[in-house]
């Protein structure tokens, strides 16, 4: 009896032990979380090591696959494990409603108006303008593809297509690949005819689709030749040109643009250091250093002037580039998600 | 006396009380809170206590009369807690679409205003005349909820609050939820197909042999699974490995389609999942006494005789145990299917994490784990059942 009351109190001893020394723990270094993949590589060269190097104070790096409830999560479970993280112009909006990120320090970002509009909010500050196109290995494909109808020819360019899993960016596509102008593309597919017109046009291409998830996918699916068109993220494929000596091309046209934006986890205990450190990765000579590597557009304007030429013409931002593109309207998505995607899945399961 | 037995007992529930308490934290409490989340549902009433009250009595014809519009301004006026604010948008706009950017419109007119009282919902947003809102709105009112249980299983109720299926177009739970049980069913009946006459095997050979059988077996379990999965993506592929071989020997003309499909999603996951079946009828087959198959064939029975008469019988427990596991697991399986299966072969794990992670859609997504949770308490009992009645007598 005696033994076995000590024996548990030792247990729990430890235990409670155990526990204290992994909140102590948690008094923790910058943690910043972006998407992974080239580009997360890239922004590490040039911002989170540098960052480190002239604070002095180490800086870790995660990455995520995107969505709000993981950040709901995060700020529900007390103090969050994350302070910087990278998010989508709907994870934004939802995040800066329902107060899970801090306000931005403006006056440390060097103000409003050295920003694309578009990039500005309370909560947030654009990182980067990226698009959604339609991506072919240009080795494989003797003709180039030129449109979203072309995407749909199967019998022009027999083979499969590969497309993100979800309604979002299959839908936009659908629409174009039925005539819809692109200007009209949101006005369309806000009316529930809309919306079964551009589940009728993927029919068409159902059997031949092969769905992604994550960015890195579609580069896989385009080497291997296992698709010979698919939708994918601009800058990875440049970032694979250049790192593989790819020769994969993007359709501009009828590409989907969005910002992704830098925001502070509420309740960060590295607020202070989370705010230098996206004002660091916002100064324009820092910013300008991405476009080297892979080719998003930049959202501070004094940054994206200073982009060279010869690098100019891959950004989502180029004029040329921005001719026939849409952006995306995250308002019609953080109303329509769910939804929409409930009938994506049971359109899938026909 | 008694006070001595008292003593050894307490002494004994002492000892066991960390597995208790380890019980309670890890499995107790996230069911209870997968159960509460699932039913639960006050995100609205709290943050819009006054419209609850004047709602209430609306028939759900038309629109509110003007003392709900004038609670809900007032509500919105009083709302400070964002946290709770956003929760109640989420809430809403699961209900009916639109009711974020609805909102989003609204809140900040009414916390403009100078004068609430003077707000006219009507024209901050015209959408306000649409009843379809304010039907979501007053749903959302009672605390208790079934809509999240009856939406895992495609039914909802209708305005009258009567149950009704929903569309095919609209939803497609229960078949996702069958098709994973059909996944799970195919990978463990190819798991026993290989894992038996595995096993058999290691465990009839001794030394280096069986070692290096083991540890073929165990060896991918240190491998992190999404390694193996896309390992089984570069075999599978239409340039892989597989069909460039095939092809390079004239045994087909065209890549065969290996991936995906359902045929990609059942090898991986076999391979994935196969130690789960050889260790426990390999550990049964070596409790088996080796001098009863020398028995059997000195009483007559040739090897195929004995094989169905002594030895499939006797390993029948590993094999159960072994079905049992790799069921199981199989069900919850994610990643593989997600990178190897086609459009039909998306799993029950995949939509959970879709309304967890993707639109913080806690109450749909416990609804849909706890409706798993039943299905396969229901068929472990089942299998008890079998499992106990099959017990071979005398082994």
């Amino acid at each position: 009896m005696r033994l076995a009351k000590k024996l548990t109190l030792v247990g729990y001893l430890t235990a409670l032990v155990a526990g204290a020394a992994v909140t102590s723990a948690q008094a923790r270094d910058l943690t910043i979380v972006s998407w992974g993949g080239n580009y997360q590589d890239a922004q590490k060269k040039i911002y989170f090591e540098p960052f480190a190097k002239k604070t002095g104070k180490p800086v870790l790096d995660e990455s995520w696959d995107g969505g709000i409830g993981v950040i709901a999560a995060k700020i529900k479970a007390g103090v969050p494990n994350w302070d910087v993280v990278q998010v989508e112009s709907e994870e934004l909006a939802l995040g800066c409603a329902d107060g899970y990120y801090e306000k931005l320090d403006w006056s440390k970002l060097g103000g409003k108006d050295a920003y694309l509009p578009a990039a500005v909010s309370d909560c947030g500050v654009g990182a980067i303008v990226w698009t959604t196109a339609l991506s072919y290995d240009a080795n494989r494909l003797k003709e180039a593809p030129q449109s979203w109808a072309d995407f749909w020819d199967t019998k022009k360019f027999p083979g499969k297509r590969g497309f993100r899993r979800g309604p979002k960016y299959a839908l936009e596509f659908a629409l174009m690949a039925d005539g819809v102008p692109p200007v009209d593309v949101y006005k369309v597919l806000s009316t529930p005819e809309g919306i079964d017109r551009a589940f009728k046009k993927l029919d068409e291409l159902k059997p031949n689709i092969v769905w992604w998830e994550s960015g890195a996918q579609p580069l896989q699916l385009l080497a291997s030749g296992e698709v010979v068109m698919t939708t994918a993220y601009n800058g990875r494929i440049s970032g694979i040109n250049k790192t593989e000596g790819k020769n994969f091309k993007v359709v501009w046209p009828g590409s989907l643009y969005a910002i992704d934006s830098w925001v502070i986890m509420k309740g960060s205990p590295n607020k202070d250091a989370a705010m230098d450190f996206i004002a660091f990765a916002n100064v324009p000579e820092n910013q300008v250093k991405l476009p080297e590597y892979i080719a998003y557009g930049l959202p501070n304007k004094a940054a994206a002037a200073a982009v060279p030429a010869n690098l100019q013409k891959d950004l989502p931002t180029a004029p040329e580039n921005l001719t026939g593109a849409v952006p995306l309207d995250a308002d019609f998505w953080i109303d329509n998600i769910e939804e929409l995607n409930k009938r994506f899945n049971a359109w899938l399961a026909k | 006396m008694k006070a001595a037995i008292l003593r050894e007992r307490s002494g004994a529930l002492l000892l066991v009380s960390p597995v208790l308490v380890f019980m309670a934290v890890f499995f107790l409490w996230p069911l209870w809170a997968m159960v509460t989340a699932a039913f639960v549902d006050d995100a609205v009433s709290k943050v819009l206590p006054r419209t609850a009250a004047s709602i209430v009595s609306w028939d759900g014809q038309g629109i509110p009369s003007g003392a709900a519009h004038k609670a809900l301004v007032q509500d919105l006026t009083a709302a400070t807690d964002e946290q709770a604010l956003g929760e109640a948008v989420r809430r809403l706009n699961s209900a009916a679409s639109g009711f974020r950017t609805l909102l989003g419109r609204t809140i900040p007119a009414v916390k403009a205003a100078s004068d609430p009282a003077q707000v006219d919902l009507l024209t901050v947003d015209p959408r306000w005349k649409d009843t379809r809102f304010w039907v979501a709105l007053k749903e959302a009112m009672p605390p208790y909820t079934d809509r999240n249980i009856l939406a895992a299983v495609d039914m909802k109720r209708d305005g009258s609050g009567s149950i009704v299926l929903e569309g095919a177009d609209a939803s497609a739970h229960r078949l996702i939820m069958l098709r994973t049980l059909l996944v799970a069913a195919m990978v463990t009946i190819a798991c026993a197909a290989i894992g038996l006459p595995y096993a058999m095997l290691a465990a009839s050979l001794t030394g280096w042999k069986r070692s290096v059988l083991l540890l073929a077996v165990v060896l991918p379990l240190w491998t992190s699974l999404l390694v193996r999965t896309a390992a089984w993506f570069i075999l599978l592929q239409n340039e892989g490995l597989i069909n460039r071989a095939l092809q390079a020997i004239g045994l087909i003309d065209s890549p065969l389609p290996l991936i995906f499909n359902r045929l990609g999603v059942v090898i991986a996951m076999t391979h994935v999942l196969l130690p789960f079946m050889v260790l426990p009828i390999y550990s049964v087959i070596l409790g088996i006494p080796r001098n009863l198959m020398s028995a059997a064939q000195s009483m007559g029975a040739g090897p195929v005789r004995a094989f169905w008469r002594v030895l499939l019988p006797l390993s029948l427990p590993g094999l159960l145990s072994g079905s049992l596991l790799v069921f199981m697991v199989a069900i919850g399986y994610y990643i593989t299917p997600a990178l190897l299966g086609g459009a039909n072969d998306q799993m029950i794990s995949s939509v959970i994490a879709f309304y967890a992670t993707g639109t913080a859609n806690w109450g749909l997504a416990g609804a849909l784990g706890l409706i798993l949770l039943v299905v396969t308490t229901v068929l472990y009992t089942i299998y008890g059942r079998f499992s106990t009645s099959s017990q071979v007598p005398g082994a």
